[in-house]
């Protein structure tokens, strides 16, 4: 079998589009943030403790929508704290986002010794099954690839354009950017610079508790310590390619979507006799020589790192 | 709530006490965690800090385990002073280690050179590193908090591959690089403990670094650089190349720890060789208020936490990973405590009950 | 003369800063339809009250009144709710959004989505009524200074504000763009607007409002109608609490050319590319050369340029006859030139770090502050000592943060480390800006030594009057070239200031 066999069928796109919802969901949540002024680094331990959350939940409940809703409120619970260190306080931002994602790891880690003790075998949970969405899934291929999928990808779906229509035609939406753009000019406008990033944290820690969730909910039915791996992460490169445009966000999550479910296939199809560490690698490699192509090119919210002080002299 | 600078804001009482909070306020939350667990806080404590403190062994194996996050640490206070966000220390211990095991098992080097040359050899591997990044930033504005967390993940998976690949052990099939020759392993100066030539090099950088910081003119060009960039270049400062000569020495500094980890405790990759160490150096170079001399004291807190988590989780069943939560509430305690100790907080009162005279 | 409720009423505004009072039990009265003009030193308090007005800062005592009603205002969208608008001295606009999406941030919209076509109707309307006008759909960036203020006024009016608070509106304009404000000020007063006018320039305050309120050291020291009657004499003193010290400059013959600028050619930030024109200009040895100009026509550009900071596109730097290589700021320096940057705090300073390194920013890697990387400090710190005393930067700690020093001790410490080693060479830029009256007087007095000690000087200034007390010769800058260089005795306020806003046509005429 070629390389080129191996993504040349509908099962690695529509797996490329399962793989790109969480990065999708985490973009988004990074893209809220960073929309408002606030580097979020703590949103790799939102991602992580979303997904404990939503596996902790289903599980004890049995209901794969309360996980869902748990992973979702633990997520913008993280970000008000982010929230007050960043924006209350303003904390350093990168230092502390590397705290709250640390801090999270071990808490995450400990409650979940707590909660499911030191079994060899992790427990699992039926996760979603896919819904072909009447109609739309008939289409030859992309009615395969993009409409029969989980109920959350339909959900994210739907998020990619909202947040565009937010951010460019409402009212509010031009109140975040202009806070992550010169929150002073928000102020001078009568916008409360301090609440609005306070707000976008909350929302962009529930999207990034959704991602966490839907790795463990939809993806891979059982919470893994490694389940995260970075994913966070790649997701703040991720707004860097997409520019900081919901739309060309959502792309880029789609292409890298597409990467990891290349190395999924290559090491799956012992196509290339290599350890499969390397294919591992390569998201995080992919990353980087995004970023570096894209260098020159981007350019960030002008207020993005500057904690705001409304009495500074 | 708002903040309020505080009048005297040059206190170095309570710059010296702020730490002090931060680690009692972080031991604080971890006792609620040990109560949800099911133990007494007091009894936990108790048993870590025996485990840590208590006798010879204990004493040394907190030293040795202090080794590593004091160099990790090193290398973040001199990144984070210049304001290059070196997150790569966890890739820079990983590289540091190969190169220390390579150099190690090499038959063809002359026996009195093999330690010299190991740790030469890590630190150039570490400092090579962290120069990737450097430049990425430096010369295409590529931003090094996104670039260096990337590169622990490529680096990590590129040592899994070269464990379970090329060094896999060909008797036992183990993913361990093969052991370091004999000659190699680092003399221990206290027998019966591991209180390796890594230790001494550890404390011996603090000194360096202290004396570098402080003492020398690439310090205060660092230190420039670091807190205001345009003021630098304005005073005819190279602030590339002062990027560059920081990250390369925190590179060095983490690569040590690599190196340290081979001769003295491992003498052989294994694939947990830097378990967190890079990450927690940011938490000892924090606690140490960014200053060399403070190194030692958070390094060897952190390594207390770590011995001593293992030694309480064994007998309390309260699991080691509050070990981990403690490190990063530490981090975050230690960083508020830093922003009170120069303003207070005031919590909103209505403008018109105080504008009523 | 209008005698209506007050639109606007303070009664014992007090606002501090840690330790410093920045309004003292202010009152503060403005009625409709009346243009007041607040004037003050920098530092006065003007700007700090005008910011509790609108909500940016919070009063620690005192009442706010509107059509006589006591009213909080906690948060600028209580102020612009009440009708309060405020136009403030750099423009707070986002250099990225458009005209429109500017005017409508903040505003409610329609049925939860931006309105676009009330917004432009209301632009519309607003060019109609006041004659100001602008383009809805360029990016803010691309707009001239000018025509940014412009905005911020319109965004006011968006807004329906019956206040109008100006912080310094006139700073940043030519003559030219000051009497389409004062024209469009006019129409607003017809319409029964209050407007509160923050100057220091005394002859605009005077053409244009009904009543002066002088404020001092945070207080109201006056409150008179303008009658024609007040003399700019007269309320400088009132604002300075004494007549104004002037540094007297004598006549002195000049020495050899040290600075020369041959060709050069400066890079242009806001469009990238070079300047249209390049520059030659000579500065001789015991010579103050003022270069005047409308802030953003390049001066900055220039400072950093012959300082070696920034590469110039193209031409020669020579010092003391002999062309630069390669400038840089280390090597200017080591040819003798010293550089006092505008932006105190930000490039010429490390705020956070004490004043004894700040003494030495630019000269520890040289002896004798370090040998062969090592620092001697020692000698770092009684140099430093030596300079807090000759310069009398107060407080005198030199191991106290620069930061926490007063703008005024701020920049003693900067002409303490950059005059110590008797630079041949002098580029100073805005050298008195937001300083009280004797730290001015202090400025002065040292570049004025400074000058009879032989040393070729390169002002550069906002203020014409600083220009014109200190300069033997103006140069004055225009879109990046200099148009206009005569020697003080044949310079004037109206001919300078019209080459300043007409650029090398008008020189041409004046000269």
């Amino acid at each position: 079998m070629s390389i080129v066999d191996l993504v040349l069928d509908t099962g690695f796109f529509a797996a490329a589009v399962r793989l790109a919802i969480p990065l999708l969901f985490g973009t988004l949540s990074e893209l809220t943030a960073e929309r408002s002024g606030v580097l979020n680094l703590g949103i790799e331990g939102m991602m992580l403790s979303g997904a404990l959350a939503g596996f902790g939940t289903a599980s004890a409940t049995g209901s794969l929508w309360l996980g869902v809703l748990a992973a979702i409120a633990i997520g913008m619970t993280i970000g008000a704290v982010m929230a007050v260190l960043v924006v209350n306080l303003r904390l350093d931002q990168t230092v502390t986002g590397l705290g709250v994602s640390l801090a999270a790891t071990g808490l995450v880690f400990y409650s979940y010794r707590l909660g499911f003790g030191e079994s060899s075998t992790p427990p699992s949970i039926t996760p979603f099954s896919t819904i072909p969405l009447p109609f739309l899934s008939d289409i030859p291929v992309i009615g395969q690839v993009f409409f029969n999928q989980y109920a959350l990808t339909y959900v994210a779906y739907l998020l990619v354009p909202a947040l565009a229509f937010f951010l460019y035609r409402t009212p509010a939406g031009l109140s975040l950017r202009t806070v992550g753009e010169n929150p002073q000019a928000a102020a001078a406008a009568g916008i409360d610079p301090i609440r609005a990033r306070i707000l976008a944290l909350v929302v962009a820690g529930g999207l990034a508790g959704l991602a966490g969730a839907y790795l463990n909910l939809a993806a891979f039915g059982s919470f893994t310590f490694g389940i995260v791996s970075g994913r966070g992460w790649i997701c703040l490169a991720l707004v860097v390619l997409g520019r900081w445009n919901p739309i060309a966000c959502a792309a880029a999550a789609v292409l890298f979507g597409a990467v990891d479910a290349f190395q999924l296939r290559l090491q799956a199809s012992g196509a290339v006799d290599l350890p499969y560490q390397l294919f591992l690698a390569l998201p995080y490699a992919a990353t980087l020589v995004a970023m570096i192509l894209n260098a020159k090119r981007a350019v960030g919210p002008a207020a993005l790192m500057q904690p705001y002080d409304a009495e500074h002299r | 709530m708002r903040l309020v600078a505080r009048p005297n804001r040059n206190s170095p009482l309570r710059d010296a006490m702020m730490p002090v909070a931060a680690v009692a306020a972080s031991l604080l939350i971890c006792a609620v965690l040990i109560l949800l667990a099911g133990a007494n806080p007091l009894t936990a404590f108790g048993i870590m800090a025996k485990a840590a403190f208590w006798g010879k062994f204990a004493l040394t194996e907190t030293l040795a385990r202090a080794a590593p996050l004091i160099l990790s640490g090193l290398a973040a206070l001199v990144a984070l002073r210049t304001r290059f966000w070196n997150i790569g220390g966890e890739g820079q211990i990983i590289v540091g280690a190969m190169a220390a095991a390579w150099v190690g098992a090499l038959t063809s080097l002359p026996t009195p050179l093999l330690i010299p040359f190991m740790l030469i050899g890590a630190a150039l591997a570490g400092a090579a590193l962290a120069a990737v990044p450097a430049s990425l930033k430096t010369r295409l504005g590529v931003d090094e908090v996104v670039s260096t967390l990337m590169l622990n993940f490529i680096v990590m998976y590129l040592m899994q591959a070269l464990l379970s690949g090329p060094w896999k052990d060909p008797v036992t099939g183990w993913t361990n690089s093969p052991s370091i020759l004999r000659a190699a392993e680092f003399p221990v100066f206290w027998k019966g403990t591991r209180l390796h030539l890594g230790v001494l090099v550890a404390f011996l950088a603090v000194g360096v670094v202290g004396v570098i910081m402080k003492r020398t003119t690439l310090g205060l060009s660092m230190k420039i650089v670091g807190e205001n960039p345009r003021a630098a270049r304005h005073a005819g400062l190279d602030v590339t190349r002062v990027t560059l000569a920081a990250a390369l020495l925190s590179g060095a500094l983490a690569g040590l720890a690599g190196a340290g980890e081979i001769g003295g405790i491992q003498f052989q990759v294994i694939a947990s060789i830097s378990s967190g160490y890079g990450y927690a150096g940011i938490v000892v170079a924090m606690l140490a208020r960014l200053s060399a001399a403070g190194i030692i004291p958070a390094a060897l807190f952190i390594a207390a936490i770590t011995t001593g988590a293992d030694e309480m989780s064994r007998q309390t069943g309260v699991p080691f990973f509050i070990a981990d939560a403690m490190q990063g509430i530490c981090l975050i305690a230690v960083l508020v405590a830093m922003t009170l100790s120069r303003y207070q907080i005031r919590f909103r009162t209505s403008p018109e009950r105080r504008a009523t005279p | 003369m209008p005698t209506d409720t007050p639109i606007l009423s303070l009664a014992g505004i007090t606002k501090r800063f840690g330790g410093t009072t920045a309004n003292k039990a202010v009152d503060f009265d403005l009625a409709p339809g009346e243009i007041v003009g607040l004037l003050g030193e920098n530092g006065a308090g003007k700007t700090t009250l005008m910011n509790v007005v609108f909500g940016l800062y919070r009063p620690d005592e005192g009442i706010i009144r509107i059509d006589g009603q006591p009213v909080g205002i906690a948060t600028t969208a209580d102020a612009i709710a009440l009708g309060i608008g405020m136009v403030h001295q750099h423009s707070h606009a986002v250099a990225r959004h458009t005209v429109l999406e500017n005017l409508m941030t903040g505003l409610p919209g329609r049925k939860g989505l931006l309105d676009r076509r009330s917004a432009l109707r209301r632009l519309t309307e607003i060019g109609d009524a006041y004659g100001l006008r602008l383009d809805p759909d360029r990016p803010v960036g691309e707009l001239a200074v000018g025509e940014r203020q412009r905005l911020d006024i319109i965004r006011a009016l968006f807004r329906k504000a019956r206040v109008l608070i100006l912080d310094e509106p006139t700073s940043v304009l030519t003559p030219q763009e000051s009497e389409g404000l004062f024209s469009a000020l006019r129409a607003l007063r017809n319409d029964k607007v209050g407007i509160v006018f923050i100057s220091h320039k005394l002859n605009e305050v005077r053409a244009i409002t009904d009543r002066i309120v002088v404020m001092r050291r945070g207080e109201v020291v006056a409150d008179v109608p303008n009658d024609g009657k007040l003399t700019n004499v007269g309320l400088a003193s009132l604002m300075c609490g004494h007549e104004p010290e002037r540094v007297v400059r004598q006549p002195r013959q000049r020495g050899e050319a040290r600075l020369s600028l041959r060709g050069l050619r400066l890079t242009d930030t806001r469009h990238g590319g070079a300047a249209k024109a390049p520059i030659d200009l000579d500065i001789h040895a015991g010579e103050i050369v003022g270069i005047a100009g409308v802030s953003g026509n390049g001066q900055v550009r220039l400072a950093e340029t012959v300082a070696g900071v920034e590469a110039a596109a193209a031409g020669e730097i020579g010092l003391d006859g002999n062309i630069v290589r390669d400038p840089s700021p280390r090597r200017m320096q080591a040819h003798g030139l010293a550089y006092i940057p505008e932006d105190r705090i930000g490039a010429g300073l490390v705020g956070s770090m004490p004043v004894r390194e700040n003494m030495v920013l630019s000269r520890y890697v040289e002896a004798p502050f370090s040998r062969r990387g090592w620092l001697d400090w020692q000698a770092i710190l009684d140099f430093a000592r030596r300079q807090i005393a000759a310069y009398d930067v107060r407080p005198t700690d030199p191991h106290l943060p620069v930061g926490l020093l007063s703008g005024g001790n701020q920049q003693k410490a900067i002409i303490a480390r950059e005059l110590a080693f008797s630079p041949r060479v002098l580029v100073i830029a805005q050298p008195t800006r937001g300083l009280d009256v004797s730290a001015i007087a202090f400025v002065h007095r040292a570049l004025m030594n400074l000058r009879d000690e032989g040393c070729a000087i390169m002002l550069i200034s906002d203020d014409l009057d600083e220009i014109f007390q200190l300069s033997d010769r103006i140069a004055v800058m225009y879109e990046g070239e200099i148009v206009r260089d005569t020697p003080v005795e044949e310079a004037t306020v109206p001919t300078v200031g019209l080459a300043m806003t007409e650029g090398r046509m008008a020189g041409r005429n004046a000269a």
